[in-house]
């Protein structure tokens, strides 16, 4: 590794839940708080560690190398975030301390600054001041700018007529113009349709392959795995690992399955308001076998429902070992209703001629009861799929290019021969 | 550590903020850029635009002549009241857009406070400097009206630009303490405009320092803006009769203010980002 040009020891940073963390207070809570902490006050330290603290961050330590890409990986809540915020110099830290050598970018939103009357043109000005560009820096780069966004013909509107699109696009396209030895960046690559996201990642590993420095946080593991170098797994707020992407991502995805093997009935991790419970997710072959490549499958999902009710929304989607998206299904897409009035069942979804290559999966599910969300859990499910004979040829299809199955077949079409002499 | 000749950070708890000069130089562009915006901002989508910039003044000062002006003793003898409220409006007008414009101004930006490093203070001094261009445009209605009443300035017109100044101060330095309180104390936000008001009555806007007993007089001179509309009124007018130590102690009462304003500031910046 050459010269560190980040270097983080012991670095924590603790919040107060209630007033501070929850935000700005009113001067009679805080008086009346005062004196709730004089009259708490006694013997012995342990006073001071309440319920009300939580160490988003503790203890902390890495060393980023000049030209590294490194990726911080971890579930929600972790500390990603918070030691994004730290680096950034956007919140101070509670302990601990980090050195930083280079000028420093960072991005931990895209569009920071926009103001929603001044024009396309303005804020792009605004915007890249904000970041930390110079003027002439940002008018030789301002055609560069308006071309990757596409927005040429609307450079002199206001941003509040924009379409959300448009905005996105404008506010990436400034940022990826940035360009310092150090750049911070929180999970802005996940914005825009698929198409220009594939745009933002190249322009990324077009900057971090001109020698920049990049810490690069992100839920999208493909991505990290695409750009970065080497990871750090963060987990309540402490380094698990570091080391080289492969590594990590392997270490973190056996975690999530691990955690993912106590039942689904019992998770905590997720979200609606449990009207609806998914308590069993299979994915098996129709027969009731393990999954196999191309043979008719059923995604089987045991329900509890607290009020047997009427119109159900029911969402699967597939991700691939490094969580690439590779399908979805919705009974909202097929318009089928699914009126089940009962307090328990399963709810099956068919797939015919199962279309994923062997290999490892995770299913998240995702179910509405009336239009609200019942019940959301991500990874509820990690599912092997078998190699099969599909084709009864002896050749199993190979599974190293993607992840999808496609039923095919060859012939070969004699040409008519009037057409070759002619 | 390493090879590489940018000054390094240092990133740790309660680090000394010292403003680093050389870093507000860096950012200079950014400050005159949220200036810039500030105005632009200001008077977009408004139907009169920057004729607010005198109104405000002007308004004001026909509703002192007409309930006021009329009056014996308010203003002084031998000078229009017209004009020597005006002399007062135009500094105060100034005075009391930045103190609300910037108390109003880091709560204003949280998306900025919490998403992006840059030296906080940059966001209230933008924008109290924002009602610069309205104080000039207020400025030149008021040499209208002098020259209206065949009312020359004095020559100690001269001394403007330090009045000016101190008013700039004064206003920025109390607009810094409001900004960080009203992070953690929305009750601000409401208090500005009774503050405000309260304010005007408590200045020697519309009626001159004679009204004043003798007995408040230094209660009075606490006032950081009785030396600022004082002194601006009598570099453009002539118009004085203010005792020099009543002055004084407004000035000083301004350091001490301005002083604690930019302390305070400082010292909670750092919380900004955690409980806006």
């Amino acid at each position: 590794m050459s010269a560190p040009v980040i270097s983080v020891t012991g670095l924590g940073k603790r919040y107060l839940l209630g007033n501070t963390a929850g935000g700005y207070s009113r001067l009679t809570e805080e008086i009346s708080d005062a004196f709730a902490r004089l009259a708490r006050r006694g013997p012995g330290e342990h006073v001071e560690a309440t319920s009300r603290e939580i160490w988003a961050l503790r203890d902390v330590s890495l060393e980023v190398g000049e030209g590294e890409i490194v990726g911080i990986v971890g579930r929600n809540g972790a500390g990603k975030t918070t030691l994004l915020k730290l680096l950034a110099r956007i919140t101070e830290p509670t302990e601990g301390r980090a050195i930083i050598t280079g000028r420093v970018g960072s991005l931990l939103e895209v569009g920071t600054g926009f103001h929603p009357e001044l024009t396309g043109r303005e804020n792009v000005f605004l915007n890249g001041a904000i970041l930390g560009m110079r003027r002439a820096e940002i008018r030789s780069k301002f055609d560069a700018i308006i071309e990757f966004a596409e927005i040429e013909r609307f450079i002199d509107t206001p941003v509040k007529r924009y379409s959300s699109g448009m905005y996105v696009r404008l506010a990436f396209a400034v940022a990826a113009f940035l360009e310092p030895e150090i750049l911070f960046i929180d999970e802005v690559l996940s914005v825009g349709d698929q198409a220009f996201q594939q745009r933002c990642i190249g322009r990324m590993s077009e900057i971090a392959h001109s020698g920049r420095t990049i810490v690069y946080v992100s839920h999208n593991l493909a991505s990290v795995s695409a750009l970065c170098d080497r990871a750090v797994l963060i987990d309540q707020g402490r380094v698990v690992l570091g080391g080289t992407v492969e590594a990590v991502l392997d270490h973190y995805l056996t975690s999530i399955q691990l955690k993912t093997g106590e039942s689904l009935e019992h998770r905590q991790d997720r979200d609606g308001d449990g009207r609806l419970r998914i308590i069993r997710a299979d994915v098996v072959s129709r027969d009731g076998g393990p999954a196999r490549t191309g043979t008719d499958a059923e995604i089987r999902l045991a329900f509890a429902a607290d009020v047997p009710d009427r119109d159900i929304g029911i969402s699967i989607a597939v991700d691939g070992p490094i969580g690439e998206p590779v399908f979805f299904c919705s009974n909202r897409v097929t318009g089928e209703a699914l009126n089940a009035r009962l307090a328990e069942g399963e709810l099956i979804c068919s797939i015919p001629r199962l279309p994923l290559l062997a290999g490892r999966y995770s299913l998240t599910v995702h179910a509405e009861v009336n239009g609200v969300l019942a019940d959301w859990v991500r990874n509820a499910l990690f599912f092997d799929v078998f190699e099969d004979d599909v084709f009864g040829s002896g050749q199993l299809p190979p599974t190293t290019h993607g992840r999808v199955f496609v039923d095919h077949a060859w012939s070969v079409r004699v040409p008519d021969p009037a057409h070759v002499a002619g | 550590m390493s090879s590489s000749h940018a000054p390094s950070i240092v990133i740790e708890p309660r680090g000394k903020f010292a403003l680093r000069p050389s870093e507000l130089w860096t950012y200079r562009e950014l400050f005159l850029f949220l200036i810039w915006r500030d105005i632009k901002v200001r008077y977009k989508q408004t139907a009169l635009g920057a004729a607010w910039a005198l109104l405000q003044p002007l308004l004001l000062m026909i509703v002192f002549t007409l309930f006021l002006g009329q009056l014996t003793g308010v203003g002084p003898k031998g000078v229009p009241y017209p004009v020597f409220t005006l002399s007062a409006l135009v500094p105060w007008t100034f005075f009391s857009n930045a103190l609300a414009g910037s108390a109003n101004s880091v709560v204003g930006s949280s998306a900025l406070v919490s998403k992006i490093y840059f030296p906080r203070i940059l966001i209230p001094t933008a924008a109290a400097a924002s009602y610069l261009i309205d104080l000039v445009i207020s400025f030149i209605v008021l040499l209208i009206l002098m020259a209206g009443y065949g009312y020359a300035p004095s020559a100690r017109i001269v001394l403007l630009p330090v009045f000016v100044l101190y008013v700039v101060a004064v206003a920025t330095g109390i607009g810094l303490l409001l900004s960080a309180l009203n992070v953690r104390y929305r009750d601000v936000r409401y208090a500005v405009p009774f503050l405000i008001q309260f304010w005007l009555f408590a200045s020697p806007v519309a009626y001159q320092f004679k009204v004043v007993g003798s007995q408040y007089r230094y209660i009075f001179a606490l006032n950081p803006m009785v030396a600022g509309i004082e002194g601006f009124r009598s570099s453009v007018t002539g118009i004085g009769g203010v005792p020099a130590s009543v002055l004084v102690i407004s000035a000083l009462s301004a350091l001490v203010l301005v002083l604690s304003g930019f302390l305070y500031f400082r010292r909670v910046e750092r919380t900004f980002a955690d409980i806006i």
